[in-house]
């Protein structure tokens, strides 16, 4: 090989490298300015001054909000909203998936049930609608509005079904020998090795259920009951200072962007700590739900 | 082998799930049947008045309808298109690297937005894309005056497609990835071999290698030509923008839950389920056609 196309192929990679990481920077810098609004002294951030270093660093915004009461309902409303919802998620998954996985030999009807849950997906019917039949449950204004119509992950009943289609039929024709029924075999035989996809579908629900904030704008009435999403939207985007809850001193020294600025780090940072696992799961997450035939 | 009481079993644990999706799927159906009517809450759907296509007739002739149709296609299938072309260029490009360490951080940095809610993500850009903001600052560097992204009809359907393409393309990259993985490491080596530098071979090998992908997510993209992304413009735009950036979601939203016509808001919904139930026919089928896609 000629030694000037080393010297031209080192020029491409470092090319390569500087424009992957122009585009690395660009999803982390908004992310950073955040943190330093929030961080930052009401002129400096008034006067347009704060780019990617907190300017004035003080931490007032954030103690504002350590005794900002709306501000830890919402965030208690959200906490119960992931764990109430993701728990329903994954036990409907898991009853859902199990017996769609079987052939029509062993589960006759399994192939009707299927028609229903796809067509189920696909029949999207519309915000109107779909609000007027809530409604007319009386879930509005309780914390089951946001857990229970959404209680049925249909995406994640799909990769769960293929994931234990893709599990070796032996397994569970040793247990039949030996006596178990579908319950005993899902329980002992299917769950424990489905673990992996498991987890993946329980951190697409939890995540799902932290970033929602459209069911609790429609059917919350009472602004308490906002979850933490719907609340920052309300706050942040629709601007209804009312939600601040007074504390008129302190709020003299801080600026609505650095407050703002602060609750939108808060609101993030569940989703920065369980990054990492996120990451792992959800590519893995990606390629579980396909069908390999 | 089977048991005439496995069938039993697997209906109990069906039943949950059975219910759930009557009550949230089937009964939302059966209240489209409003679109229908004039219909008023105090009286209900047995009592409103039945009013046959007329709902339907005046969504023809109001002219927002028209305008709200054609932002919804515009601006999901450019988001559809641009999110694509970025994706598979980073793909192609991160392939290319060799360091694994700097790989992952990149791969680390760009995952990220996806993972974030469009309502703290537009809490930032609207902060960011302000007058006083990161972004017109950089570009006050190179003379550029300032622009104002979330005010000008002009700008704000490119600040939609543009804010997606960012969000998404790191994770949308992730298929490439791994189709460009799949590719047979031999065909690389028997290409150097004869000679051919990295561009032949990303031009030969690794592009026709993730085709088939490109094509996929091409077909199923066709179903989504009718969602334009609700969350996301709901929480970026304002009434200045809405000759650009009212889409048919936000549409229902404001005629239909915010000024209470429950029956426009209905017909436009059900038009909407109509025609995207089509071209997602149209998308499967070609997924299917061309990439042997089945999604059960």
């Amino acid at each position: 090989m000629l030694p000037s196309k080393n010297i031209f192929d080192k020029i491409i990679d470092w090319v390569i490298l500087i424009v992957l990481l122009a585009l690395g920077l660009s999803t982390l810098l908004p992310l950073i300015n955040t943190l330093a609004v929030s961080l930052s002294a009401k002129a400096a951030v008034s006067g347009g001054l704060v780019n990617l270093w907190p300017v004035g660093f003080n931490l007032n915004s954030y103690n504002y909000i350590i005794q900002d009461g709306k501000f830890w309902l919402a965030f208690w409303v959200s906490i119960k909203r992931v764990v109430l919802g993701g728990s329903l998620n994954f036990i409907l998954a898991i009853l859902t998936a199990f017996p769609l996985s079987r052939g029509t030999k062993e589960f006759p009807i399994r192939n009707i049930l299927m028609w229903f849950f796809v067509a189920g997906m696909v029949l999207n019917v519309g915000l109107v609608p779909w609000f007027l039949t809530i409604n007319s449950y009386n879930l509005i204004d309780t914390i089951w509005a946001l857990v229970i119509p959404t209680a049925l992950p249909i995406w994640n009943v799909i990769i769960l079904m293929n994931y234990f289609r893709g599990i070796p039929k032996e397994l569970d024709e040793a247990a039949r020998m030996d006596g178990a029924n579908p319950w005993q075999i899902l329980w002992h035989i299917y769950l424990p090795i489905s673990l992996p996809a498991m987890a993946t579908i329980t951190l697409f629900s939890v995540v799902g259920h932290w970033n929602s904030f459209f069911d609790g704008l429609i059917l919350m009435n009472n602004p308490d009951n906002y979850p933490l999403q719907t609340y920052i939207q309300q706050l942040v985007i629709a601007e209804r200072s009312v939600l601040n809850g007074g504390q008129a001193i302190l709020l003299s020294k801080l600026s609505n962007n650095t407050l703002n600025a602060a609750k939108l780090f808060i609101a993030m940072l569940p989703i920065l700590i369980v990054y990492p696992m996120l990451q792992r799961y959800f590519i893995r997450g990606l390629t579980l739900g396909a069908v390999k035939e | 082998m089977f048991k005439k009481t496995d069938t039993a079993w697997y209906s109990l644990m069906m039943l949950p799930g059975v219910i759930l999706l009557i009550a949230f799927t089937y009964v939302p159906l059966f209240y489209s049947v409003i679109a229908f009517q004039k219909f008023n809450p105090a009286l209900g759907i047995q009592n409103s008045p039945w009013v046959g296509l007329d709902n339907f007739l005046l969504l023809f002739r109001i002219p927002d309808a028209r305008v709200v149709f054609t932002n919804t296609l515009f601006i999901a299938s450019m988001k559809i298109i641009l999110l694509e072309i970025v994706a598979i260029i980073f793909a192609l490009l991160l392939n290319e690297m060799r360091s694994m360490g700097a790989k992952k951080a990149i791969q680390t940095m760009v995952y990220l937005p996806h993972f974030l809610s469009w309502v703290i993500l537009a809490g930032i850009l609207r902060s960011i894309l302000a007058r006083g903001g990161l972004l017109n600052d950089f570009l006050f560097i190179f003379g550029i005056k300032p622009i104002y992204f979330l005010g000008n009809p002009q700008v704000f359907p490119w600040v939609l497609i543009g804010s997606e393409v960012w969000k998404e393309f790191g994770f949308e990259a992730i298929i490439y990835l791994a189709a460009l993985t799949a590719i047979n490491p031999s065909l690389y080596e028997a290409a150097e071999m004869d000679g051919a530098n990295r561009f032949q071979k990303m031009r030969y090998i690794s592009i026709p290698g993730i085709a088939p992908t490109i094509i996929l997510l091409a077909s199923l993209g066709i179903g989504n030509v009718l969602s334009a992304g609700f969350d996301q413009i709901f929480n970026l735009y304002s009434p200045i923008v809405y000759t650009s950036g009212d889409i048919i979601d936000t549409y229902v939203y404001r005629v239909g839950l915010i000024q209470g016509q429950y029956s426009i808001g209905t017909a436009v919904g059900l038009l909407k389920t109509v025609v995207s139930l089509i071209l997602i026919g149209i998308s499967y089928l070609l997924a299917n056609k061309f990439a042997n896609y089945r999604i059960f």
